[in-house]
Order: structure tokens, then sequence, then C-alpha cells
């Protein structure tokens, strides 16, 4: 089948894959690019694990087509570390052991840092719903809220 | 709570560590399963019985065969078959008759969604349009999906092969039943004949999946000699070789597994379903092949739990003591034996001092995914049925809920009815906790209620091997053969920390491969920081006796005249106080000067493990309008001996209760009328999401388990065991009746309201 070529901008470096029609972002990143940090739970929709950052909005890779990204702009795990300093919601998720298999801690926290973007100041609700696309079967939930509603206050005092 | 008097001295068991492999988890480094690639490697796609239930008539792979880019299409002609295995049945069975016939269907396919062929082929893609063009013909038979119909003569028979096992006549025609366990004591009809309330119910629950977000996946390369890499998300690597071996009748030493990082398993990754057909296909082609399950090849292919039917009947005093209790509990077993009946028995009344008690289990196949273990496999539903029993005892005699069960409660030297004899356990402990939390005494409002439940459970130990090095610098590595699902890896690297006297930080724990290391049994059944970790301790104790040794030939004295102490070696008679003490990173660097590398080795069989009990109170409130349940307060109280990284033995507490409340509201499996599961994602199977639940309150109680270096019981079981059955009962005290049937899902609750108002007209 005939590939199209496609450029973007990852987590801030120009890209360029091959891309067959019907292939979703998902599969474009984890097998073409060999970007394994975002995750393969479903490839339906249904569990969060594959959540980027497309222009600016939290999208499910899985549900997005690679043919369709010439010019966007995408981010995914691997871009939210500074350097080698990780983003205050990744430290705030090892201080309060918000993971344990590890597997959804990708998607949770790309989806958390478009959520906090958008709601710096969130209540346990909001926070919950803000999450409610992502699935995580380990924590039952409870120090994955602490850890973002923590890393909120720190973001918000650090302005 | 603990009567340890060490506890208070600890430097790192009990604190809240950083965790060893927690970067690589948030930054996305860590590899699972499916993040490995591997140069030329091929892709399986494997095709999947659209039928409960058929007879293969025949196979055409010609045209599959044909496509460009498949290299090899397998059918069970290239899995080994092996005959039935005989008596005495294992508590926990692994026929290969069987695993052969799972793994790819042979007479017949039995379930829906039941492999059939596999191709590898150079694409995904490729792979998948191969399996369009393989021609199956079959012939559909009727199925059977319920345990209590399966039982019945006349049902439609699965395995003709299979006899019902222990019968006293020997049976003459085959039966989906494959055995029933028994549990015993007292006499039932003096029992039942003291109790002044004698209540008898039937209780349903249906099966669910261990619903792990990472779907199976496995890396098999070979090569011409025969042997075989294999790299695969597991729960037990070494079993996995095990399997794999006894199937394709190969050599255990030519076979060497690495465990990815695991995504989750929660007992769903204990046993072999795409490996040795990767394997196959790999030795067929010369090429590495990879097999990844869709999400929807997970739900139809890979073990759920069971589901049960149960009916019960208890009696006791108006004072509160139990006089009596009776139970039979039909499990599905999915298509072939080896449901958790022994465990189920095992887990019945098994917190209450009962005279006079018997519970029944039965071991039935039926047309649906062979069953897997999952979280305290058997446990969840028998105390869903007993537990529910109970609290309707309690209600109706107008007793406290918790001061009916401390009336009952078992205590050191009781025995369950399989036999396990309870050692020093603080179930007296748990229950007295629940009753002085706020919680209990909160008020609840309107359409609110709340729920309470116990659960029982036993945990494992066995096999476990563990390697740690000293290395030159005073840094040391532990290595051990269990996958780490939930944060091991943190608690074997205290241990061995707290054991050296050093930095946590100066210790790498890693999971090894099957080349490495000893066998080391499963991660699962609770076992790991307890089996695990007891060997972690014996390997570090070695390396201590050793540098004590160095620093005894150092000084000229006896090694007996040697203690260790806060990470250095110190002579330990008086009059030696000018003999500098040498510390372990001193005694690290001359080692190899002085004889050679330094290294601790324990391959152990642990026994003395610890029953662990976890009292659960939930509220909910239900939407009279839609029936619909929201959990609004949730508190687990549980004994886990001693919580060697309370973080995780918190998120253990928490992850199980939010999986009970799946389990008790939304979770199950639909069928059509023709035996094709519905609900085949997790947009139809639906899980709890963040906005579902409340935040988990835990309590740890800590009576150390003494047989234990640290007091560790085990954690990640118990706390699923009571949680279905609270929340259950949080759903009856809110509506003011009885529910015997999981899930407790809008419809069913919606016809219960209905009906009460009816009555109340
Ligand atoms: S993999 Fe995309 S939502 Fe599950
Ligand atoms: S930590 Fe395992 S799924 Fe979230």
């Amino acid at each position: 089948m005939a590939k199209n070529f496609v450029t973007t901008t990852i987590n801030g470096d120009e890209v360029e894959f091959a891309s067959y029609p019907g292939q979703s972002l998902l599969d474009v990143l984890r097998s073409e690019l060999h970007m394994t940090g975002t995750k393969n739970g479903c490839g339906s929709g249904d569990c969060g694990a594959c959540t980027v950052v497309l222009n600016g909005r939290p999208v499910n890779a899985c549900l997005v087509l690679g043919v369709e990204l010439d010019g966007a702009e995408i981010e995914t795990i691997e871009g939210m570390a500074t350097g080698t300093k990780l983003h205050p919601l990744q430290q705030k998720f090892l201080d309060h052991a918000a993971l344990q298999c590890g597997i959804c801690t990708p998607g949770i926290l790309t989806m958390a840092k478009a959520f906090l973007e958008k709601n710096p100041d969130p209540t346990e609700s909001e926070v919950r719903y803000g999450l409610a696309g992502n699935l995580c079967r380990c924590t039952g939930y409870d120090k994955i809220v602490r850890a973002v509603l923590d890393a909120a206050a720190d973001m918000r005092a650090d302005g | 709570m603990s009567n340890d008097q060490s506890t208070t001295n600890y430097r790192w068991v009990g604190k809240r560590t950083p965790r060893p492999d927690g970067v690589d988890k948030v930054t996305g480094r860590a590899r699972y399963g499916d993040d490995m690639s591997v140069p030329g490697m091929l892709h399986c796609k494997i095709l999947r019985s659209p039928h409960a239930h058929a007879r293969i008539v025949s196979i055409d792979l010609s045209k599959a065969k044909a496509l460009k880019g498949v290299k090899a299409v397998l059918t069970c002609a290239e899995i080994p078959d092996h005959p039935l295995s005989e008596p005495p049945y294992a508590p926990i069975i692994n026929d290969m008759h069987d695993i052969s016939r799972n793994v790819m269907a042979r007479e017949k396919v039995l379930y829906d969604g039941h492999a059939v062929a596999a191709v590898a082929a150079t694409s995904e893609r490729i792979a998948r349009a191969a399996l369009k063009l393989i021609d199956v013909e079959y012939e559909v038979l009727p199925h059977v999906l319920d345990p209590l119909e399966a039982a019945q003569p006349g049902a439609p028979i699965l395995n003709e092969d299979q006899f019902t096992f222990g019968d006293e006549t020997e049976p003459k025609v085959p039966s989906n039943l494959f055995r029933s366990i028994t549990g015993k004591r007292g006499d039932l009809e003096a029992g039942f004949a003291e109790a002044d309330l004698i209540i008898e119910r039937e209780f349903i629950s249906e099966p669910v999946h261990q619903g792990y977000i990472e779907p199976l996946a496995c890396i098999a390369t070979t090569s011409e000699d025969g042997c075989v890499e294999l790299w695969t998300t597991t729960q037990g690597h070494f079993v996995i070789r095990a399997l794999c071996a006894k199937l394709l009748n190969m050599e255990l030493a030519k076979i060497r597994v690495t465990a990815s990082e695991i995504g989750g398993g929660f007992g769903g990754k204990n046993t072999i379903y795409g490996e040795p057909v990767a394997i196959r296909l790999s030795q067929m082609t010369g090429r590495p092949v990879r097999m990844v399950m869709t999400r929807t090849e997970v739900f139809r292919a890979s073990g759920p739990t069971v589901g049960s039917r149960s009916k019960i009947k208890m009696g006791a005093k108006k004072d509160g003591t139990i006089t009596a209790a009776e139970v039979d509990t039909w499990y599905q077993a999915g298509a072939f034996k080896g449901a958790p009946v022994g465990r189920a028995v095992e887990t019945y009344f098994s917190s209450y001092k009962i005279a006079n008690v018997r519970a029944t289990c039965y071991d039935v196949c039926v047309n649906r995914p062979k069953v897997a273990a999952y979280r305290a496999p058997g446990a969840p539903m028998a105390a869903f049925a007993a537990e529910g029993a109970i609290n309707e005892l309690a209600d109706r005699l107008g007793i406290d809920p918790i001061d009916f069960r401390l009336k009952n409660a078992v205590g050191e030297g009781d025995e369950s009815l399989m036999g396990s004899k309870y050692g020093q356990i603080g179930l007296v402990e748990v229950l007295e906790k629940v009753k002085s939390h706020p919680h209990y005494a909160a008020p609840l409002g309107p359409n609110q209620g709340r729920g309470f439940a116990l659960g029982y459970w036993m945990h494992g130990g066995g096999l476990s091997s563990v390697s740690a090095h000293l290395l030159d610098d005073g840094t040391v590595t532990v290595a051990t053969g269990n996958p780490d699902i939930g944060g091991s890896r943190s608690s074997m690297r205290v241990m061995a920390a707290e054991e050296l006297g050093i930095d946590i930080e100066l210790i790498k724990p890693i999971v090894a491969d099957t080349g490495s290391m000893g066998y080391s049994h499963l991660t699962a059944g609770s076992r790991t920081t307890f089996a695990t970790g007891w060997a972690v301790v014996n390997a570090v104790r070695e390396i201590i006796d050793k540098l004590r040794a160095l620093a005894a030939k150092k000084w000229g004295i006896s090694v007996d005249d040697v203690i260790w102490e806060s990470g250095q070696a110190v002579p330990k008679k008086a009059g030696q106080d000018r003999i500098k003490p040498l510390s372990l990173k001193e005694l690290a660097g001359m080692a190899t000067k002085m004889g050679g590398a330094i290294a601790g080795h324990s391959e152990i069989n642990a026994g003395g493990v610890g029953a662990a009990f976890s009292a659960q109170l939930v509220d909910v409130e239900v939407d009279p309008e839609t029936g619909f349940v929201t959990p609004t307060r949730y508190t687990v109280v549980q004994d886990v001996g001693r919580a060697i990284s309370p973080d995780y033995v918190e998120g253990q507490m928490q992850g199980g209760a939010v999986q009970g409340i799946g389990w008790a509201l939304n979770e199950a499996y639909i069928y059509d009328a023709e035996g094709r599961l519905q609900n085949t994602g997790f947009l139809d199977y639906r899980m709890p999401v963040a906005s579902d639940v409340p935040m988990i309150d835990t309590v740890l109680v800590e009576v150390p388990n003494p047989n234990h270096p640290y007091g560790v019981r085990g954690v990640g079981e118990p706390c699923l065991v009571p949680a279905p059955a609270a929340v259950a009962n949080a759903v009856e005290n809110a509506i003011g009746r009885t529910m015997s049937w999981l899930p407790l899902s809008p419809p069913k609750i919606l016809q219960a309201i209905e009906e009460l108002k009816l009555a109340a007209e």
C-alpha cells in the first residue's frame, strides 16, 4: 500500500514520517518512530493510555490518522521532562506513589498536564472528571488525584 | 498495633522511600511487552472461533499461505498434543492436554474467541489480511454458559473425554462437572436444630476480567541450534518457561525468558496464551515473531475469573452465635477444568468459628474462555455469598454487624475448612479498628446506605531465588526472579538496605531473566514481598557474613569476634577498641584483592505464610430515578503484617477496593443467544473511572507474621475479597431489601425499587 509523507513537529523537533492510509497516530509513534512511551491499551479510544497533545488539545492517538497530521504539533510523554529535569507532575506522581504498574501513567500525565493548563486550580471532583477518560486498573485513582492536586498547587505557587 | 519491639528502630522499613523503577515509568522509558522490537521480526495474528461450540470439520490454509508476505501459517497440527493428566490432581491444575487445546483448538472450538489458526507475516496488516483467507468449516453444536445447567445430565458436553472425578460409582457418561471439593466439620442437622433463626439464600456473580491495561504481548526468537529467547509480559517468567517447555517438548535450559515491565496482571498473566504460538512460528520461519493481542482478543480469549451460583443456608442463636452453615457453589471453569474450587472452600466461613459447617464447590466446564486467576482466586464470590448471608443474620437478629463478627471470630489455633491453621492473626484488631473509625458512626444522607463485609485470605509462599552482588565501590545489585507489578523492587531494596545498614540509593534491585537465576514462582498469591523478600534477606545476610570474615582476616581475629552494625564490621570484644571499624564500602574495595568478589544467594521454599483479614466499610448513594449507584465514602482496614513500603501497601488496598466496586456495580461478560461475547471493549465492559469513585481511606493494622524476618504477610489479595460484598450490602442498606445478583446495575436496582413500591401499595 502506498505511503504518504507527513511532516510534523513532535516535542519541538521537526519529524518526518511515512504513513499508509488508515494508520493511527499511535501506530506511527510506536511502530514507525519507535516512540513507545505512548501506550496502547485498547486501540479504540476507551482507555486513554495513548493520550498525546495535538495542536494544544489532548487526544487519543489511536483515534487520529497519521496521514492527517501534516503541519501538526504533537506533544508526547517523551517531551514532558525538560532535559533531565522532571515536570512537576512527574515528580509528584513519584512522591505520591501515584503509579503501580505504570502502564497508564504516560497517558494520565499527559492528560493531567493539558487539564491543568486549562484549569490550574481544580477541585478534587474536577480532577476526577478531567481524568475520567483515562483508565487505571491498579491504583483506585486515590493517589493519582492527590498527586495532580498537589502538583497544581506547586505549579500555581511557582507561577 | 505491632508487637514487634524493633519496629521503631527501622531506618528504611515502613518509611516512604522513592521507587527504583519510578523515573522510567513517568518518562515513558520503561519497556513493557509491546515496547520491544527485534530486527527482522514477523507479526503474528490469530484466527479465532466465531462460535461458542462447534466441531472443526476442516481448515484450508492454502489461500493464506499464498498471500505475499505470509511466512508461516499454523494450526493445532504444529502444537504437540498431550494425554489427559491423571489423579491425584494438584490444587492448581496445569493439564497439558487442556493447555494444548486452549492455545490452539484441536477437535472442537469451545468458546467464542478460541484460537483456531495463526499467521506470521512481514506486517501486521498482511497477517490480518491472511486470516481472512483461512477457510474453516465448522459444525455448530449447542452450547451452555451457566454452570448449574452445564452440570445437569443432558447438557451439551464440552470435553467428551472428561468424566466426573471422585464419583463413587465409576461414571459411564462424560460430564461438564469435573469435580467437587467439600470441606466440613460437626453435625449440620444438630447445628440447625440449635438455631433461633435460619436463612436460606441464593447468590449469583458474573465472571469479571482482570482488566489489566496492557494487553498480552511477546516476542519469540529461535535459533538453528534449538535455543529460544522469549520476551513477554508475565507475572512469572519461570512459569512461562516451564509451561512452554512442557507443551513444546523442549529442554528447559534452551528457553530463556525475559520478563518485560508488566502493565498489570492481577492473576491474568500467570499462564501461556500466545507464547508457544510465537515460538512455533519462529521455529517454522527462522525469524523472530511478535504476538500482541488486541483488547478484544484479551476479553474473548484470555481468562476472566469464574462466575458463580451459590445456595447458602446459615443458622444463628438469638445471642449471635452462628450454629451451622452450609453452602453449595457452582463455579464456571470456562472451556477447561480448573476453577479455583479448593480456594473457595478454603475461604468459606473461614473468618468464623462455626461448629457445624459444610462447603462444597463444583468445578464445571461451560462455553466461555478458560478462567485464569484473579486476585484471591475463588474468594470474592464466596465472600459475596457468605458475608451477604451473615449481614442478613445480624440484621434480622438486631445485632451490630461488627459485634456479630467479633462474637464468632476465629483466633490463633483455629482452622479453615481446608485445614489451614491460623497462627498469630489480626482479625479482632481489624474489627475493633473499624468499629472505632469515625466512618462507622458518620451520619448518612437520604438515599444513602452503608455496607460492611469481612474478607479472609491465606497467602502463598513457595519457591524464590535471589542473587545479591557487592560491587567494588560499595554499591549492591539485588536480582530476583519476580516481575515487579506494583513496586516490589522498592520493598526488596528496603529490606536489603535495612539488613546491610546502608543507604537505599546504594542498592539497585533488578528482575533477572530465567537464564540468570534459580526458579522463582509467580508474582502472585501476594507472595513476592513475603517469599522473595525473605530470600533477599538471606542473600544479603550471606554477604554480611563474608564481610565479617574479611574484616576478621584483616584484623587477624576470629570471625566470631566481628559483628555487623550500621553498615560496618566492628570488633566485638572489649580491649579491641583501638581497631577502627571497616565500612561496607572499605571492605568492598578490599574484597577482590583478598579472595574474590562477594555475593550472596538464596534459593528457598518459603513456608510459614500468614493469614490476613480485610474489613471494608462503604457508603453509597442510590439515585431512585435511574438506579445508578455512586460510592461516596470507602474505608479499608487490613492486617498487613508489616508494611515494608506503606505507599504501595495503601495502593494495593485502594486498587483492590475499586476493583471490587467495579465487580459489584458494573462489570460482567454479556453474551448473545448464540454464545458470542458482546462487550469486548472498555466502552461496554465498564471498569471504574476516576469520577466513579471517592478517595479510598486505608487503615494499616500491623500484626506481624512471626515467621518472617520482617513480619510480612502479603497484601494484594485480601483487599479485594470483601469488596463486592461490602458494596452490595451498602446498596441493600440504601434501598431496604436484599440484593443477590451481581453486578448491581441500574436496571436491576430500578426493578428492586419498583418491586418494593408495589409491595408497599
Ligand atoms: S489506546 Fe487509545 S484510548 Fe486506549
Ligand atoms: S498503574 Fe497500572 S493501570 Fe494505572
